[in-house]
């Protein structure tokens, strides 16, 4: 007797919440539910990325936005996705942690007719139509926007190439940062004949960034190049230099040791205009009106582009260099203008 | 006579942890001849050794919690690195008084610091109830904590890195003034030092040992072994607290996400390495210890190596296994085996010969 009532209970909340749910449906019709699975908040980029796409995709602005944080843990953004083909979101955005293993749950989305925005970094899929488009940097390009500011500042300054002894800090091995980065630097040193001396993770984080810098520090007398593959690296790697009793600056002629970062968050800007970084290369954040231009296009019904890149610039502690020509992941070969920073620029600035 | 003294030392306990730490010491000594070399340089101690010291502490604090918790209640609280995280983000939470970079502490230091030692003893409160009170299994109750604990961090710190740039908020995990000793190194030794003194100077080690050998007949014979449970539970919260504000110290931030990350294993690796059981029961803090600086000679020596950073893992991973290995009972036995039958089989020999 006591079981059938609760199954009578338990069937009466189900149904309830049935009801429930379908009035939630009809309430929401013309606000569209984006579900985005972001890495986590592992630097102030990602911090200023997800910020992004909350104040773009405001209830204001007609949207419903479902974040999902994953911690840096794969198997949490599949998770995520597939609860927001559950509650069945009208747009994805996945910002993938890492390249590969999306094969099955992007299919999962497909089947669904969910759309997938990829952000930032990119997925390796064996089928593209799995994802509808991709937003995002393009880190081949800053990795050779800076390589060949590298080369023109060695240039300006008389600098020989072989005099050049570089160590690189990487970031997290297989992410598509990392791996545009580090080959804009090796296509750099194949094509000027630098001396890379070692290349190590920092993982992307402020605390690796030291111990490895540390450790590199102790194995070579003559690093004068620092090459970190985003910011908060750059912190770290500046730190360990500092407590080794080096200094860190561009004047490499004189023993200091220089310092090339990406990402420009706002520390890192500070760094520059203190002239301890002496060349910073953005990795725009801001996708959140990009991704929003997209979904309006795919509302739309049109057709979008399959790679979408965000602008992105360049900023130096000096004006040594005012310009670089570098090619892009499309071949597209331009000239980038280098700025010189300023408290102005940093005040100005979005993040 | 001589037999005797080598047997006895080969028997020792911590003879196969120390012995592990010098073969790891000593691949430098064929591959980076420099890594013992310490020199002075900016006025403090520069050197590999110095690293691996001073980056070990964390770790090391971790160990010595880890160890008790293992030894009274035979399992591991995994959720070590969580708390380091949380402990970080109350602490820099309160310095900066809610904004996402300071010059300036907005509130005291004395303040935070013991707001984030209370908000990681609550945390490890939380798991000494979990499996002191209602019996659940120390590896399920502390996955709570591993799950929730970064996000608990996270909604301390809104989801940024909070930045303390003050210069003796730097102090914990880098220099006190003019010492040349990095401060991490004295945290790691005062937390060695002030538990392996309470465990000695009161009966707490040897009341941990017996609940842990044998928990129910511990409480016949008038321990309260669920509060002796839950103490060690609080202890290790305590020391994770500690560990945190250590970690981020040294990067003068709070980095949610990051501080701690998978460092709860590294210290149960710890207190397997050093040749504890981690089913619990008699414990030895010292080989604890060993094993966490083992852990951190291995990392530096595959950097100084030049190992590259995706294979890193493998060469960690294997290093453990033959350590792992070399302790294990049944490995011993096997070698006691090989031992015993040539020893017989020289007594035959000798015996055919005459």
């Amino acid at each position: 007797m006591k079981k059938k009532i609760m199954a009578a209970v338990m069937t009466a909340a189900m149904v309830a919440g049935l009801a429930g749910s379908t009035a939630s449906v009809y309430a929401a019709e013309d606000t569209i539910t984006v579900g985005f699975s972001q890495v986590g908040a592992e630097s102030d980029w990602r911090t200023a990325n997800t910020e992004s796409m909350k104040t773009t995709f405001s209830e204001e602005n007609g949207y419903e936005l479902i974040f999902d944080d994953a911690q840096q843990k794969q198997e949490n953004q599949l998770t995520a996705i597939r609860n927001f083909i559950q509650q069945e979101v009208d747009y994805i955005l996945l910002a993938p942690v890492t390249e590969t293993g999306w094969d099955t749950v992007l299919q999962e989305a497909k089947d669904a007719g969910i759309p997938v925005i990829i952000v930032d970094r990119m997925v390796d899929v064996s089928d593209d139509s799995l994802y509808t488009t991709w937003i995002g940097t393009d880190s081949l390009l800053e990795g050779r926007k800076a390589a060949e500011w590298l080369n023109a500042y060695a240039t300006a300054k008389e600098i020989a190439p072989e005099d050049l002894h570089i160590v690189d800090i990487q970031g997290t091995i297989g992410s598509t940062a990392q791996i545009g980065r580090s080959q804009g630097l090796e296509e750099g040193v194949e094509k000027y004949g630098w001396d890379l001396l070692e290349q190590q993770s920092g993982e992307f984080t402020q605390a690796k960034g030291q111990e490895v810098m540390e450790s590199m520090l102790k194995k070579y007398d003559n690093i004068n190049v620092v090459y970190c593959e985003n910011d908060n690296e750059a912190f770290g790697a500046i730190d360990a230099i500092e407590s080794a009793g080096k200094t860190v600056g561009s004047d490499i002629a004189n023993g200091e040791i220089l310092v090339i970062s990406f990402d420009t968050t706002n520390a890192g800007l500070t760094e520059t205009l203190a002239g301890r970084i002496a060349c910073d290369v953005e990795c725009n954040p801001l996708h959140g009106p990009r991704a929003e231009a997209l979904i309006k296009e795919l509302e739309a019904g049109n057709e979008v582009e399959k790679l979408n890149y965000v602008d992105e610039e360049i900023f130096a502690a000096d004006d040594a260099v005012a310009s670089v020509t570098a090619v892009n992941s499309l071949d597209e070969e331009a000239e980038y203008a280098v700025t010189p920073i300023t408290q102005e620029i940093i005040d100005g600035r979005a993040y | 006579m001589n037999k005797d003294k080598l047997k006895k030392i080969t028997g020792a306990r911590l003879f196969l942890p120390i012995i592990c730490l010098i073969a790891v010491l000593l691949i430098n000594v064929i591959k980076t001849p420099d890594f013992f070399n310490i020199s002075v340089r900016n006025g403090v101690l520069y050197g590999y050794i110095i690293d691996v010291i001073n980056r070990a502490s964390e770790l090391v604090i971790l160990a010595v919690g880890m160890t008790l918790v293992t030894a009274a209640s035979g399992g591991q609280d995994i959720s070590v690195g969580a708390v380091m995280a949380v402990a970080a983000a109350v602490c820099c939470q309160i310095l900066s008084g809610g904004q996402a970079s300071v010059t300036q502490y907005q509130n005291s230091i004395i303040l935070a610091v013991v707001a984030a030692l209370l908000a990681a003893a609550l945390c490890g409160a939380f798991n000494g109830l979990l499996v002191a009170r209602l019996h659940i299994q120390p590896m399920v109750a502390t996955l709570i904590l591993y799950t929730a604990g970064r996000g608990i961090a996270q909604l301390v710190t809104n989801g940024q890195i909070t930045y303390i740039r003050v210069d003796s908020y730097k102090m914990a995990g880098g220099y006190i003034g003019k010492c040349p000793i990095p401060t991490p190194i004295f945290f790691a030794i005062a937390t060695v030092v002030v538990v392996a003194l309470i465990l000695k100077k009161t009966a707490l080690g040897l009341y941990v040992e017996s609940v842990g050998i044998n928990g129910k007949a511990a409480r016949l014979v008038g321990l309260n072994s669920t509060m002796i449970k839950f103490l060690t539970y609080v202890i290790c919260g305590v020391l994770a607290g500690i560990a945190g504000i250590v970690a981020s110290s040294r990067i003068y931030s709070a980095d949610a996400n990051n501080i701690g990350l998978n460092l709860e294993m590294d210290a149960i690796l710890a207190v397997a390495l050093g040749g504890n059981f981690l089913g619990g029961g008699k414990f030895s803090l010292v080989g604890s210890v060993i094993g966490a600086y083992t852990i951190q000679a291995l990392t530096t020596t595959l950097y100084a190596m030049n190992v590259k950073a995706d294979q890193l893992p493998v060469y960690k991973a294997i290093v453990v296994i033959i350590i792992v290995t070399l302790q294990s009972e049944v490995f011993k036995k096997f070698i006691a085996g090989l031992k015993s039958k040539k020893a017989s089989g020289a007594v035959a020999e000798g015996g055919q010969k005459a």
